[in-house]
């Protein structure tokens, strides 16, 4: 079948996209599996809490941006077909996005220096617009 | 299809060909994600800046553990696992009928496409209940003048706060007017049927508060307001994103069934409307974690 996207000065070649279905079904169980891991561990999270040390609580959590981040590359790359595309489209997309490495360290920083400036100097820490003394006292616990 | 084989080192760059061998409406669907990818970056991070600046946070597990039919079950995660997996699926669904498209299967591309919709509107269906859920849900919380009221997840109000010891639900009990405390033993008795609303009004504040002692009332502190804020913000922005896909889909199922794509000799457009609803899916991938998971 002749078709005006081959002739289409725009494109030289063409990927191998009709490959079969079955890169597509591993993928869908690989990101199925990411997501029962992410939630194994969330659940792990909900029976442990209070039991777990910050460190542990952390570590888990870290686990589980690791495993996203892993989900957000198979439905980019295979999903999307970014993998597919030649080098300089996937650089003009990649290059920008590694604004955030910088965009999400510095913002947390910044809510997590708020955080400590407030408690330093308003004494003991307090939940948010509570005055009861009883408050301030489990707030200490926070 | 004439596949051209493409020469390690071919010269993108020399003239006579797109360097980024791709249409100029893909290679534009692909930069418009990229912003749209920084607003919704910019919206998780400032919900990060003030969940880190806060010394509590609602914990998700609490927020979000009701499933419908379930009754008052603790349920943490499912409903939303379940939202997850509609989406997961749908952008299957989504990615075969691209598949389809490239073998100019017409039938094959209508079949992904209605299911791919359908996908879309279950996720809408389930984002409004829980929506719904949330904004007429009913949690006693300890107010700033040290009374109890009930206080439904809005932008302006939220429930969820440190829990509060039985001794403090006590002492506030006795602060409480007799309306809020009618108001939160009509919704104690709401699950359990009893004493009709109206014979509450007529209870004296001891009747009552034995009442809800007795029903076992669980209340908390108010949390962060931003919280109710940065939920429906981002989610209803991301509900905004499904509900045009589902727009956008609709319009290719029609336009395939027209025969448009096949006249024209490629299903391309299939493509970039693919492109937008995997975007969608890799929100929700990130809009699950900040809010459910962590």
């Amino acid at each position: 079948m002749s078709s005006s996207i081959e002739t289409s000065t725009e494109i030289t070649f063409h990927p191998e996209h009709a490959s079969g279905t079955k890169k597509i079904s591993s993928t869908f169980c690989v990101l199925s599996l990411l997501t029962i891991i992410e939630l194994g561990l969330g659940f792990f999270l909900y029976a442990k809490h209070g039991h777990l040390g910050a460190i542990s609580v952390l570590t888990t959590k870290v686990v589980i941006v690791i495993l996203t981040i892993a989900k957000a590359y198979y439905i980019v790359s295979v999903f999307m077909h970014l993998g597919d595309e030649v080098r300089n489209l996937i650089m003009t997309i990649i290059v920008p996005l590694c604004l955030f490495i910088w965009f999400i360290i510095a913002f947390l920083w910044d809510g997590n220096s708020w955080k400590t400036l407030r408690n330093r100097y308003n004494g003991t820490p307090k939940i948010e617009k509570v005055t009861s003394p009883a408050v301030l006292e489990k707030g200490k616990k926070n | 299809m004439s596949t051209v084989a493409v020469q390690q080192g071919t010269k993108w760059w020399s003239g006579g060909r797109s360097p980024f061998n791709a249409s100029y409406g893909k290679v534009m669907m692909w930069y418009f994600l990229m912003s749209d990818a920084f607003t919704f970056g910019a919206f998780l991070i400032s919900y990060g800046t003030i969940r880190f600046s806060v010394n509590f946070w609602a914990d998700p597990n609490h927020v979000f553990n009701s499933f419908p039919f379930a009754g008052h079950a603790n349920l943490p995660l499912a409903f939303v696992s379940l939202m997850t997996f509609i989406l997961i699926a749908s952008s299957v669904t989504m990615v075969l009928a691209v598949h389809e498209g490239h073998k100019m299967n017409k039938k094959g591309v209508e079949k992904y496409m209605i299911l791919t919709i359908i996908g879309g509107f279950a996720f809408l269906g389930c984002q409004a209940w829980e929506w719904t859920h949330l904004l007429t849900g009913e949690h006693v919380a300890l107010l700033n003048d040290g009374t109890l009221s009930i206080l439904p997840t809005t932008v302006k109000s939220n429930p969820w706060g440190a829990e509060l010891s039985k001794e403090a639900i006590a002492a506030a009990l006795q602060n409480t007017p007799n309306s809020q405390l009618s108001a939160i033993a009509a919704s104690l008795h709401h699950n359990t049927s009893g004493v009709a609303h109206h014979d509450m009004s007529a209870m004296s504040n001891q009747e009552l508060i034995k009442m809800i002692q007795t029903a076992g009332l669980q209340a908390s502190h108010t949390g962060p307001i931003a919280f109710g804020g940065y939920f429906f913000g981002i989610t209803g922005f991301h509900g905004f994103h499904v509900l045009s896909g589902v727009f956008i889909n609709v319009i290719m199922y029609i336009k395939t069934k027209l025969g448009h794509f096949e006249q024209r000799g490629h299903y391309e457009m299939i493509e970039k409307a693919g492109l937008y609803w995997h975007f969608v899916d890799l929100v929700w991938v990130f809009v699950f974690l900040c809010f459910y998971l962590i």
